[in-house]
């Protein structure tokens, strides 16, 4: 009895076991004793955000720039719905999160009561796994398995929804090493279950004439050891290498494999060796309908290897020949091993060839665009911001829109986890909540969120956040005031026709900054910009800096949908033909 | 193939019946975690059933009929195996590798005019009288489901029913090991 603590307690503790440095949460009546706790100790930092939406999401940015997984503490109902957009963001785009929900008694549990919400019903879809935890001496066991499948395999985000009364009541503490995980609600690849198959694997790329890797999130989710494992691969190969919008960073921008990023507003160069390939390796990415287009004229004439832990992405969109259940670092630690032990060779004549039309592809100078007078294009201020940062560690984060393309296409990524955006879900507002995180994951790092005028508006309030903890964050806003994207699509599908796409009424960044007590910066045309982007660079407090761009810039190269890769759309002059334009226009 | 809203390039294979049998840890919400990943994927559930089939492991077993292409019932194994607490899923459509079962109730209406010819067919199909208080005419059939089809499908034909069904378990019947 003697070493009985309170539920809230077990809570602190198991964090403080599983090495849990930051919280970041909002308070709430069901919380409360676990808030309480939290004020008696040290060891764990909390911050606190100004909508739950911006906890979660802060959680993400601090799990993919450091590693790390995240953990958020919220209140039940309106917090717990609160972080469901962050929890389905997280899910898609495999983020490490353990989300801690606080619940009405239980004994009030059914029954109408205030900030009562049926939790674990809500997020089952969204969250690998949640738990609802009635006996205080589970909590410590479920939060040591929570952390562990949160991790484990591909990760995601749990949660575990506590009553209050759970949290006063008194119970036994048990360690980590105590708690035995059965094996089938963990996912625990080998290379050897696959050894087979990576074989014949390697024995296909060793016998390519036009090889591609398709670089994804995966390989970042696999630890910076797998970018350099792959990196090393590919350079033994001497393969080309196009990364999704998830991967970039994993092969550097300067790395001379490197296409750059496939898909809808991939290069060009990319798009059509996907098409042309003879063997395609897919290494961590999942086929998703932004980098595919259209599916029946996907790289047709290929040999496909797919190498992912989550054996549901095998054959969901696109039949593949040889799959590969694993690890990234693991199996392509394998892969190195085998093609050395073979001494295999590509064809070098054929790879000549085959680089020969890749650089033919490269002259097409796809991400051209017309940078004459004195307004600034949006292009041209995200290059500014990459030749003036390139040099400082610094992290990238997007919101969801046209600035997020321009960012991906025109940043260049030399390491892994230093580039969030959200990629499968596509949250706008997720970029300055994640800034945040990343920035209290690397305190002294250059942290900058490239956003849009709409997109900023949805996670406003972090602000107070930012400028609270002292949080040096950058917001750089390409302010066209329209929601950029939903207007090219707009201009391209639906006769320009521009409803309600223009954010009329926008604040005064500069004077909303300031009155945040943050610094606030504009640059309206190409003279101000460099001396906008260096002054926000050494300002030492959160900066807004409002960047007038071009208006109705689209961004281009462009997949429309429906289309396939080798249909790219490389300015607004070459119309894609009706028929398909209307087939398209029903998708996503 | 694929639930992507880009066309599929291939879907080639035909749509068939088939029964996954899940072995799941017996835990609050996990059959509506089951269920919801059916719902949400948009794949069909035909008929469902849940019991917990061993007492001291607390596990249980979940017999799901549906129909899909094979593609499509590979990818509803794949998308039942990332839940946490499920132990197994097996498809048990190989041909003649499996038995399958139902039970039905049928409540009979029955006259002077039709009972003769109700005990004819009930006797035909070995459905059983379930004796009752208040000493109604409810009728057990047991079997594969076809043959459940077939007795009500003969028994509607000669009165009123009111028919409740569990809807088929099935086990596969491969020879396995038997000494323990």
């Amino acid at each position: 009895m003697n070493n009985e603590i309170t539920g809230a307690e077990i809570v602190l503790k198991s964090l403080a076991e599983q090495g849990v440095e930051v919280v970041f949460g909002y308070p709430g009546g069901a919380v409360l004793p676990i808030y309480d706790t939290l004020f008696k100790q040290n060891s764990i930092k909390h911050v606190l955000v100004r909508q739950e939406g911006g906890a979660i999401h802060a959680a993400e940015g601090y799990a993919r720039s450091t590693g790390k997984t995240g953990v958020v503490l919220v209140t039940s109902g309106p917090g717990a719905t609160n972080v469901v957009t962050g929890l389905t963001d997280a899910m898609m785009d495999s983020v490490p999160i353990v989300c801690i929900t606080g619940q009405v008694p239980q004994h009030l549990i059914g029954s109408d009561a205030f900030q009562e919400c049926d939790t674990t019903g809500i997020t089952r879809p969204c969250t690998k796994h949640n738990y609802l935890v009635k006996d205080v001496n589970k909590l410590s066991s479920v939060f040591h398995e929570a952390f562990t499948i949160a991790q484990n395999g591909r990760p995601g985000p749990v949660l575990i929804d506590i009553p209050k009364d759970v949290q006063f009541a008194s119970g036994t503490y048990e360690e980590k090493n105590k708690i035995i995980i059965p094996s089938h609600r963990l996912f625990e690849p080998s290379p050897d279950f696959e050894k087979n198959k990576i074989e014949e694997a390697v024995e296909l790329i060793s016998k390519a004439k036009k090889p591609i890797f398709y670089i994804g999130g995966g390989c970042i989710n696999s630890g910076p050891k797998a970018s350099k494992l792959v990196r090393e691969f590919i350079n033994m190969v001497g393969s080309p290498v196009t990364m999704t919008l998830m991967g970039l960073g994993v092969v550097g921008s300067s790395d001379k494999n490197s296409l750059g990023m496939l898909g809808m507003h991939g290069m060009y160069e990319a798009n059509m060796a996907m098409h042309e390939c003879d063997v395609m390796i897919n290494i961590g990415a999942r086929f998703d309908d932004r980098v595919t287009g259209r599916l029946d004229a996907f790289s047709p004439n290929s040999k496909k290897i797919h190498i992912d832990i989550d054996e549901s992405n095998i054959n969901k969109t696109i039949n593949v020949d040889v799959p590969i259940i694993g690890d990234v670092k693991q199996v392509v630690e394998k892969m190195i091993s085998i093609w050395k032990d073979r001494k295999y060779k590509i064809d070098t004549d054929s790879l000549k060839l085959w680089w020969d039309k890749i650089n033919k592809w490269k002259e097409v100078d796809c991400l051209n665009y017309n940078n004459e007078g004195k307004q600034i294009k949006p292009q041209y201020a995200v290059q500014r911001l990459y030749e003036l940062t390139k040099n400082t560690k610094t992290f990238i984060t997007t919101e969801v829109g046209q600035h997020q393309m321009w960012a991906a296409q025109f940043y260049k990524f030399e390491e892994p986890n230093r580039w969030l955006t959200s990629g499968g879900l596509g949250t706008m507002g997720y970029g300055f909540p994640a800034a945040i995180g990343a920035q209290v994951g690397h305190p002294d790092a250059l942290v900058v969120d490239i956003a849009g005028d709409a997109s900023i508006l949805m996670n406003i309030q972090e602000m107070s956040t930012a400028v609270q903890y002292r949080l040096p964050v950058k917001i750089f806003i390409l302010n066209n005031e329209y929601m950029g994207m939903v207007r090219q699509w707009q201009e391209l599908l639906h006769g320009g026709r521009y409803s309600e796409s223009y954010t009329d009424s926008l604040p005064d960044f500069v004077k909303l900054a300031e009155s945040y007590k943050a610094v606030g910066l504009r640059a309206k045309t190409t003279d101000d910009l460099d001396n906008v982007i260096n002054q926000m660079i050494e300002t030492k407090n959160t900066v807004i800096a409002d960047i007038w761009v071009t208006k109705e810039e689209n961004c281009f190269p462009m997949i429309q949908s429906g289309s396939a890769h080798n249909e790219m759309m490389l300015s607004k002059d070459q119309k894609q033909d009706k028929k398909s334009a209307d087939k398209g226009k029903i998708l996503v | 193939m694929n639930k992507s809203v880009y066309a599929s390039p291939d879907q080639v294979s035909e749509t068939k019946r088939h029964i996954l049998t899940v072995l799941v840890d017996n835990e609050p919400g996990v059959l509506a975690r089951v269920i919801g990943m059916f719902s949400g994927r948009g794949y069909n559930i035909d008929s469902l059933n849940v019991a917990e089939v061993s007492n001291d492991e607390n596990i249980s077993r979940i017999t799901i009929v549906t129909h899909g292409t094979s593609e499509v019932v590979s990818q509803i194994e794949k998308q039942l195996l990332r839940i946490v607490p499920v132990h197994s899923v097996t498809n048990l459509d190989q041909e003649g590798s499996s038995v399958e079962a139902e039970v039905a109730l049928v409540y009979i209406y029955i006259s002077e005019t039709n009972k003769k010819k109700v005990y004819q067919l009930c006797d035909l199909y070995r459905a059983r009288k379930i004796e009752n208080e208040n000493n109604t005419t409810i009728f057990e059939i047991a079997g594969a489901s076809e043959r459940v089809n077939r007795f009500i499908k003969e028994i509607n034909e000669i009165t009123k029913v009111e028919i409740v069904r569990s809807g088929p378990v099935a086990i596969s019947s491969i020879k396995k090991n038997e000494e323990e």
